[in-house]
């Protein structure tokens, strides 16, 4: 788009079989005025007399009916389905309460954990500070997040560190049919849990953790240009030779241990911003 | 602010309408604006405007601290305001005191009637604004540097709000005050703009205008909030841009 005042419309259908306008990856701001292509608005839009404008920065995505924002930055935005990494921030007698990034505290109820537990003996099982990994279950309009601990995947965390990025590069983390993510492990050993909140949990050597720490930051920092797993390959095998003698060829993981609970198929989801 | 001291008051304007530090009636001061200054906020911007230097942070939306603010239909949006001690040639004593807690106020409500408070239910939105240096102008200075940082931190509103001081100086209406106009001026009228509707969200005066020239002050303001606006918009594009799709994408 050019430089300066409201943005033109933008460029039709170059979305090859997709539905007609998609894709055109075109940043706004709030308050330009966008084309909605007769769509309905939808997130991160508004509509006032008959015209359609942008209420957060992000890039513009038609996907019929709806057309929508898809934010650039800010906290994470809970859907029904995430799989997040939390912490616990404060214990009640039936509950705990998790820091998932999101703008509210979300409850995990002790009858959401596969755990059967006495009234008050909540903190016998997570204690303030505890990472655990859980799914977004419920969205009430009153802002509440419902999360649960029940299913594949989902439990409490043992060991390993958190990194966390910004919940809009998690796409780019995972990457397209989950490449990044097995670039990372392949090279590193490492095992690594991605929550769609952009909080990432990492477990393994030192030397490991040290590199898929090093990888994400510049996924954070440089998420939206092309080349990227390429770039983060070429990055972890030029740090690869000081290790190789110290530790012989860490077994990687087999993709069941390494990734139980599935990134959501997310990738696919967000426009492309590679060329 | 009157008459005292009228020896030592600065020429003003000069006969061929040249401004104290060269500037014409309509001109503003050099802005320079970063978007994303701060690593550890939401969002945050920094703002350079003629000799002031303005840092503003947002956090959110969050939880409510204390509780009891907390509002079951919508966000609540709470501003701090704050001059650093050195920001002043007197030492600022630092705190609270009776203007910060209204320019917080009014920040805090101009912010309050364009972001979509209603999509965050129980939560605060909140904002720091840290004048470093000021030079007259710190609250719209501010209000541009939190704006700024709101659309960094992806809050969803209505659209960016630019703000400028227009004020009476040596009878003339001139827009963007720096100190010595304010100081020896005769009226001073900040206001903030919601471009994409055209109201204003925040207008405040002190001093004496004829309804005339407070017409033609509101004018000027408007039209100079839009130069402003220009500037915040490429502060957030320059950002999002260089971490976005390469320039010139279309290709």
């Amino acid at each position: 788009m050019g430089s300066g005042h409201r943005p033109g419309p933008p460029s039709r259908g170059r979305g090859g079989g997709r539905p007609p306008p998609d894709r055109e990856r075109q940043l706004v701001l709030p308050g330009d005025e966008i084309d909605a292509h007769g769509l309905q608005p939808g997130p991160g839009t508004y509509r006032v007399h008959g015209r359609t404008y942008a209420s957060v920065l992000g890039l513009i995505q038609h996907r019929p009916p709806v057309v929508r924002i898809v934010p650039l930055s800010g906290r994470y935005i809970p859907h029904a389905g995430d799989v997040v990494v939390g912490t616990v921030t404060d214990v009640q007698g039936t509950f705990w309460l998790l820091d998932i990034g999101a703008p509210r505290w979300a409850p995990l109820h002790m009858t959401g954990t596969p755990w059967k537990i006495d009234f008050g003996e909540t903190e016998n099982y997570l204690r303030v500070g505890d990472s655990v990994v859980v799914a977004v279950e419920s969205l009430e309009s009153t802002g509440r997040i419902g999360v649960t601990m029940n299913g594949d995947g989902l439990g409490k965390l043992e060991g390993g560190t958190i990194v966390t990025v910004s919940p809009a590069r998690v796409p780019r983390v995972i990457g397209r049919g989950g490449s990044m993510i097995t670039t990372l492990t392949r090279h590193t050993g490492a095992k690594i849990s991605v929550g769609q909140n952009g909080r990432i949990w990492i477990d393994g050597s030192e030397e490991a953790i040290r590199r898929v720490t090093e990888s994400l930051r510049l996924i954070d920092e440089e998420g939206q240009r092309s080349g990227l797993t390429e770039r983060i390959a070429s990055y972890l095998t030029s740090t690869e030779a000081p290790a190789e003698g110290l530790m012989p060829g860490p077994a990687p993981p087999t993709r069941a241990e390494r990734e139980p609970e599935g990134e959501p198929p997310e990738a696919e989801d967000e426009p492309r911003l590679e060329e | 602010m009157g008459s005292v001291g009228a020896k030592d008051v600065p020429v003003l304007m000069s006969p061929d309408g040249k401004r104290i530090d060269g500037r014409r009636a309509d001109e503003l001061r050099p802005l320079a604006i970063t978007a994303g200054a701060l690593k550890q906020a939401d969002g945050s911007a920094f703002v350079e405007w003629g000799a002031n230097k303005v840092m503003a942070a947002v956090y959110g939306p969050r939880e409510v601290h204390p509780r009891h603010l907390q509002q079951n239909n919508k966000a609540i949006v709470q501003c701090r305001y704050n001059m650093a001690a050195f920001s002043v040639d007197e030492r600022k004593r630092p705190g609270l005191d009776r203007r910060s807690q209204e320019i917080s106020k009014v920040i805090a409500e101009a912010f309050e009637s364009v972001i979509f408070v209603e999509e965050f239910p129980r939560t605060s939105i909140d904002v720091y604004i840290e004048v470093l240096q000021a030079n007259a102008g710190t609250r719209c200075a501010g209000l541009v540097a939190a704006s700024v940082a709101l659309a960094d931190a992806g809050i969803p509103m209505v659209d960016l709000v630019p703000a400028v001081a227009v004020g009476k100086v040596a009878d003339s209406i001139v827009l963007d005050l720096k100190k010595e106009e304010d100081n020896y001026g005769s009226a001073d009228l900040p206001m903030a703009l919601v471009p994409q509707s055209g109201r204003l969200v925040l207008l405040q005066m002190e001093g004496h205008m004829t309804r005339d020239e407070l017409h033609r002050a509101l004018d000027l303001g408007v039209a100079g909030c839009r130069k402003i606006y220009d500037v915040m918009r490429q502060a957030l594009l320059d950002k999002y841009r260089a971490d976005g799709p390469a320039p010139g994408v279309a290709a």
